[in-house]
């Protein structure tokens, strides 16, 4: 046994300790506050979250694990740990604009211990760990969908959530405990090592492994089949719960799903001579191309917003496990598909974090003023309050792809990874797939602008806060599509991190 | 003594019943019993694994199955919370009756 250095162990996960610190401290504010000054809860939280998350940048990662091999400590986890915690930050602003969440403390708690659990399982490098990590994501978050007692859309929602969650993730275990038996090993670098010294004869057996862990990533990603619980759980739990759940529980499923792929099952590892990299890039691409268009074409026939932009997410995640297919690229003359595959995952991570808590946050102010969530009843939101239209427009513009939003920039890398990994076939499905995406986003963009409702004359009236929140996001939205080269390199450095 | 491949049995056979169980029942409190009878599948799994594995030195495999008896215990409770408010509001824990949200 090493000498365990306490000092850089903890210096690892100085963004873990500051959120433990901030849940109490949530806690003791929400104890000892009246409850009608309990909102600065929700700006606590913004703040909080937004200063633990320059702590990742400030870290130098050294691609070391620690914690007994529990965390791996680069590049990679970093990037991701600022988007969940980005996330967790703007998700607590458009809580506070709501008249439901605004002054719960314990609604900023939860929110704040799921992150916590994005944060440990982007570094996850131990399927014990990634077990955990994935539970102390999810546990918080079948509570928060359920988080509106009085709503019975809510409760249902919260229910739905629960039993297929727990079921995705029992199906996930039995897989661990598989690779497990298979190697004697929980760290992924172990059972890596152990499966290419030909710690397993027959490849059945790992295809079995492959495909149990698979069921239980495809259910965090909301990916097609596993994405039943989505739309149900998207309209019925509280908007701002549904944001988080859109953009940070999925991109820590992200960045657990490329860690644990790449470094369990490498190109170089094969049994039998069967190569185990071929059959869970198949099984990626497969589960991209149903995404993709299920999503899609789904989302054509939906009339209320929040289920629209489920079915939109999951066809972001099929677009996203395009770039999870480019790792199949060999690298030449330069270029590493692999590694533009994973950067891509990661930008488009970025970029979609800001795009989907922009549309969900003008949802929610939208649905809080006026009790609907239809999108026949977004018609003249541009006379009501001309700011969110335009807000609602960049967002929408930016899921569907088109300049100068950052959505273009997002497909753009992940096409782009996709064929330098040969799978140009692939690529044009996806942008096929981005076409009919383009309708169902005019539509109710055109809803907004053109159609006429006998509300028009009735503003609606932006709170400070809200405004904030909503000129981050645009902002964002608009820089990571203007200037994408630094974001990109960044996330390209992460990407071979992921790789030495 | 008992060889490794009847404690798989068992596990695998555990795992496939809780599955079905899942798929089948149509009462909330009994679908997540299912859910408990997959990880006590798996639980059998690790501990038989460790048992067998050679050499005994590396509790990981014990570790992870006091992991999973935390979370699931944890699981649970917020499960059964659950529920109990989707009784509250609808006098009903049959999950077909749970049909607000649809398409």
């Amino acid at each position: 046994m090493e000498n365990f250095d306490v000092g850089t162990n903890l210096l690892v996960i100085i963004p873990e300790i500051g959120l433990t610190i901030l849940a109490v401290a949530i806690l003791f504010m929400d104890s000892l506050l009246p409850e009608s000054r309990r909102r600065s809860i929700a700006y606590l939280t913004f703040f909080g979250m937004g200063l633990i998350a320059v702590f990742p940048l400030m870290l130098s990662p050294d691609g070391e694990t620690y914690w007994g091999g529990m965390i791996r400590h680069d590049m990679l986890s970093q990037v991701f740990k600022v988007i969940v915690l980005l996330a967790g930050s703007i998700t607590a602003l458009v809580a506070s604009t709501t008249s439901d969440l605004g002054r719960k403390g314990e609604f900023y708690l939860i929110m704040t211990v799921s992150t916590l659990g994005a944060c440990l399982l982007s570094s996850a490098a131990d399927i014990i760990m990634i077990f955990v990590a994935l539970e102390t994501v999810s546990i918080p978050l079948y509570v928060l969908a359920a988080f509106n007692r009085q709503d019975k859309r809510s409760i249902e929602s919260g229910m739905k959530y629960f039993l297929f969650g727990s079921f995705a993730s029992a199906v996930m275990l039995y897989g661990f405990s598989l690779l497990y038996g298979f190697s004697g090993q929980t760290g992924l670098q172990g059972i890596a090592d152990a499966l290419r010294a030909g710690a397993v004869a027959e490849p059945v057996s790992l295809v079995i492994a492959i495909v149990l862990v698979f069921v239980g990533f495809a259910f965090k990603i909301s990916a097609v089949p596993f994405h039943f619980w989505t739309p149900d759980v998207y309209e019925g739990a509280p908007t701002p719960v549904t944001a988080f759940i859109s953009v940070a529980s999925k991109a820590a499923s992200f960045a657990v799903l490329l860690r644990f792929f790449v470094a369990v099952f490498p190109e170089e590892l094969s049994v039998d001579g069967q190569q185990m990299q071929t059959f869970w890039i198949n099984l990626v691409i497969a589960a991209s191309i149903v995404s993709m268009t299920v999503g899609n074409v789904l989302a054509l026939v939906q009339t209320n917003i929040k289920r629209l932009l489920a079915y939109s997410s999951i066809a972001q995640a099929g677009y996203t496990l395009l770039g999870v297919a480019a790792l199949q690229g060999i690298a030449s003359e330069g270029v590493d598909p692999a590694a533009q595959g994973v950067a891509a995952v990661a930008y488009y991570m970025l970029m979609y974090t800001f795009t989907n808590l922009l549309a969900f946050g003008v949802v929610a102010i939208f649905s809080d003023a006026t009790g609907s969530e239809t999108i026949a009843d977004l018609a003249g939101l541009s006379r009501r309050n001309r700011w969110m239209a335009l807000a609602m427009t960049i967002g929408l513009l930016s899921l569907a792809g088109i300049p100068p939003a950052a959505g273009f920039i997002g497909k753009f890398f992940l096409f782009n990874a996709a064929v330098s990994a040969n799978l140009e076939w692939l690529a044009i499905i996806g942008v096929l797939n981005a076409i009919v995406g383009l309708y169902y986003y005019l539509v109710v963009i055109k809803v907004i602008y053109v159609d006429r409702s006998a509300d028009d004359d009735k503003p609606i009236l932006l709170t400070t806060p809200a405004g904030v929140m909503l000129g981050i996001t645009t902002i964002a939205v608009i820089i990571l599509g203007v200037i994408p080269q630094p974001f990109f390199n960044w996330a390209l450095e992460s990407a071979t991190s992921l790789f030495s | 003594m008992v060889p490794l491949w009847m404690f798989l049995t068992v596990a695998a056979a555990l795992f496939v019943i809780g599955a079905y169980g899942v798929l089948a029942r149509r009462n909330a409190v009994a679908v997540l019993m299912s859910v408990e009878l997959m990880l006590n599948a798996v639980n059998i799994n690790l501990v038989a694994f460790w048992r067998f594995s050679d050499p005994v030195a590396s509790v990981s495999g014990q570790a992870f199955a006091a992991f999973i008896f935390v979370v699931a215990a944890a699981e649970a409770a917020v499960g059964l919370a659950i529920i109990i408010s989707v009784y509250r509001s609808r006098y009903s824990v049959v999950v077909d009756d749970v049909d607000m949200l649809k398409w």
